[in-house]
């Protein structure tokens, strides 16, 4: 039995965040139901990467929206608004990434629907949260980066400010949407109450900076500066970072620079006895082993270092790293079937439940697929 | 009421990854109790990042820990231990991050606990799971970073691989057991009964990527090409990226480029009317955008783009974020106090409930602060 048995999740979201945490909760258990647009459904089935489409939805869609249902409602439409009351009714969960005040004019804000179903878990997704000069600033996973101060984190110190070259602002948002959405689902346990569940990207990336915004809060306040070269870490003393081999790239973590030296037989490393300096020094301690590592092959380094427990790896592309044996025996992908036959290889959820992998064959739906189903389960109107 | 007043986890985990997941529990009212090793304790309290020390430990420490209590305990000597599984005979939740295999030489495994305490959550991370022939290397951020493929997203073409520069294997497993928990707690709430949950680093960092995982395995395996400029996202269209202007910087999400290159009065733009050109043709149209965007300061092209509805934004940094009201208005830092009465300024748990920002005034504790209290209330 999964954690989320009998729990009916609504997710009025789109995009990515809201998804991506109705996916989590899907793979615990949980019956996740989109409501979408007729016709067109939600916005996210037309933002492609790479202009990929599986059955006239971007993959991405398909990536993050399997093994849910989707019901097609106008909720502009009166009687489709009273259909959608009354699964609100029978619900645990609704999402909803809205900006600000458009659940208040459609009448499926919080205080509306907490009269029609007290004990639902009410949760929103923003990008800048509910006030203040940024609300009606579009929630996009760039902006929340650029934003958030994030962007100088990432890349050298010559580099312009650096994104993370994915959603994280999404994804890291939908993992406190989940966690919030499950704590009170918790709380209702107890108590038999609902909850209103608030998350925005910015706060999510500021949660995710935690660390380095309280060092930069408590000390004479120096803003984040990477290093010259081979920066894994702005805060980080050498020898944190990625260097060039003769054959491809390797990384070393945090660890003593004067082992190091011992190891690796560099004997310009030992000049650093004192540790303050593998950080005020840093850059140039990576010149020297930037130049150092030139000379041999990745799997050179690695066995000498592994063998005296130094932190490094060598660095992978998804080509190496999906026909590693390390990466098979995760058995970390699945193939789900759409409803037209067409088959997309994806992944599963990260988290085991009594050591066994969550694995859905469900894919995607097609918009409005199980309204018909759903209406006669939950005695709709037609 | 916080939802998870009542809930008490014992945390031996260590570090990052499962001290922020019991960081967020401990926000949403869960009683956390760190059980550390003697002298040192948490290896992250000496764990200093850009030379930081705040009040004689690591910065970072401070940040992860406050809002937690300190059980001082070698796991290794049988009267501690006993304590320690007297504690867990009571708790809900256990959390832990040692390597496969030490676990069990500990006597800590789900299996023992489990005939101790049978409706426990019991929650774990590791580096890269439990078998394969990489279960024995550390599970530290940049190495899982490094071997997850991640580094080939961020950065231009042109420079080496480029890791996401701050700790994400982390922070994303350890946000991936705390939902886990939760779920186990949501069924042990109806049921009565507990469960396993587990994670690893490797996962959680593939499962940040499945967009692009999913597409490697789509398009029969083609290599990661970022744009040659300007890259934020490896596999997006033009313009998604950020630019320099004359005075700063400015990032675009999605858009027409024809439509840019109306507003921007740009008409090196207008050409690219295919949608597909977009994609196919970025690395020319970031170029022609680059050169015409430095032209003029980031607020002139604000001023255009923004009441066009054109997703776009200015690139701050902490120091004007901090200072600006739409930062202010979200209440995000609280101050923290020690038993030294020692303070310190942090951020606050970014989730809402019932219409209001949680915070909490408890500093992170001295290794040992709560033995005695403990002690008495448990032991």
């Amino acid at each position: 039995m999964l954690p989320l048995e009998g729990i009916l999740v609504l997710e009025f979201c789109q995009f990515m965040a809201g998804p991506s945490a109705g996916l989590k909760l899907a793979d615990l258990g949980a019956r996740v139901i989109k409501i979408e647009r007729p016709i067109h459904g939600e916005g996210g089935r037309q933002i492609a990467i790479k202009n990929l489409f599986v059955d006239n939805s971007s993959l991405v869609f398909h990536t993050v929206n399997r093994n849910k249902e989707s019901y097609a409602a106008n909720l502009k439409d009166p009687e489709d608004l009273e259909n959608v009351k009354k699964l609100i009714a029978q619900a645990d969960v609704m999402t909803h990434n809205f900006r600000p005040g458009v659940m208040e004019k459609i009448g499926l804000d919080y205080t509306t629907v907490k009269a029609i179903n007290p004990a639902l878990i009410y949760a929103s997704v923003t990008g800048y949260g509910t006030e203040g000069p940024w609300v009606k600033k579009p929630g996009q996973d760039l902006l929340a980066q650029s934003v958030s101060g994030l962007t100088h984190l990432t890349g050298d110190r010559n580099d312009t400010p650096t994104a993370m070259g994915l959603a994280v602002a999404d994804i890291y948002c939908g993992t406190h949407l989940t966690q919030g959405i499950l704590a009170g689902l918790v709380r209702r346990n107890k108590t038999g109450k609902g909850a209103l569940i608030e998350v925005s990207l910015l706060e999510s990336m500021l949660d995710f900076q935690f660390e380095v915004i309280t060092t930069y809060l408590n000390e004479p306040k120096a803003l984040p500066e990477r290093t010259k070269e081979g920066n894994a870490h702005a805060y980080l003393s050498a020898p944190y970072g990625v260097y060039p081999t003769s054959d491809g790239h390797i990384v070393l973590a945090m660890g003593s620079l004067i082992k190091l030296g011992e190891v690796l037989e560099c004997e310009q490393l030992l000049q650093y006895q004192d540790p303050d300096l593998w950080f005020e020094n840093r850059d140039e301690i990576m010149f020297i082993l930037k130049h150092f590592f030139a000379s041999h092959s990745s799997e050179h380094w690695i066995k000498k270092m592994e063998a005296e427990d130094i932190w490094c790896a060598e660095v992978l592309d998804y080509k190496n790293l999906l026909e590693h044996e390390g990466y098979k025996v995760l058995s970390f992908d699945q193939v789900v079937t759409l409803t037209n036959g067409e088959k997309v290889h994806t992944t599963r959820s990260p988290i085991q439940i009594n050591d066994q992998k969550l694995f859905s064959k469900t894919a995607a739906p097609r918009v409005g697929e199980h309204t018909e189903q759903i209406s006669k389960e939950f005695n709709l109107m037609k | 009421m916080k939802p998870l007043q009542d809930v008490l986890i014992i945390d031996l985990s260590q570090y990052l990854s499962g001290p922020c997941c019991t960081l967020k529990l401990a926000d949403l009212g869960a009683r956390v109790i760190k059980v550390e090793k003697p002298e040192t304790g948490d290896s992250c309290r000496s764990m200093y990042i850009s030379n930081v020390n705040m009040n004689g430990e690591s910065s970072i420490f401070r940040a992860i820990n406050r809002n937690k209590e300190s059980f001082c305990a070698d796991l290794k000597n049988n009267l501690d231990k006993k304590k320690v599984l007297q504690l867990i005979s009571k708790a809900d939740v256990l959390v832990h991050n040692f390597r496969p295999g030490v676990i069990q030489r500990l006597g800590l495994d789900y299996d023992t606990v489990k005939v101790l305490n049978p409706n426990i959550v019991y929650g774990e991370i590791s580096g890269y799971g439990t078998e394969g022939p990489w279960k024995k290397k550390p599970g530290q951020d940049l190495l899982i970073q490094a071997i997850s493929g991640v580094t080939t997203l961020s950065g231009n073409a042109n420079k080496g691989p480029v890791p996401l520069g701050l700790a994400m294997a982390d922070m994303l497993s350890g946000g991936h057991l705390a939902q886990g928990i939760l779920a186990g707690l949501v069924q042990k709430g109806k049921t009565g009964k507990g469960c396993k949950v587990s994670v690893n680093m490797l996962e959680s960092m593939l499962d940040l990527q499945f967009e692009t995982v999913t597409t490697f395995y789509h398009d029969g395996g083609q290599p990661t090409q970022r744009t040659e400029s300007n890259n934020a996202h490896a596999y997006l269209g033009a313009p998604y990226g950020i630019y320099e202007t004359s005075n700063g910087f400015l990032s675009l999400a999605m858009g027409a480029i024809p439509k840019l290159g109306e507003l921007l009065d740009c008409p090196d733009l207008l050409e690219y009317q295919e949608f597909n050109s977009w994609y196919d043709q970025r690395d020319e149209i970031k170029q022609k955008l680059a050169n015409h965007l430095k032209t003029n300061t980031t607020e002139h092209w604000l001023s255009i783009l923004e009441p066009a509805d054109i997703w776009c934004a200015d690139v701050m940094n902490w120091e004007r974020l901090f200072e600006h009201d739409g930062f202010k208005v979200l209440d995000m830092l609280q101050t923290v106090e020690m038993s030294d009465n020692y303070q310190y300024q942090t951020t606050r748990c970014p989730i809402k409930i019932d219409g209001k920002v949680i915070k909490n005034t408890k500093g992170s504790p001295f290794l040992g602060e709560n033995n005695d209290s403990i002690t008495t209330e448990f032991l």
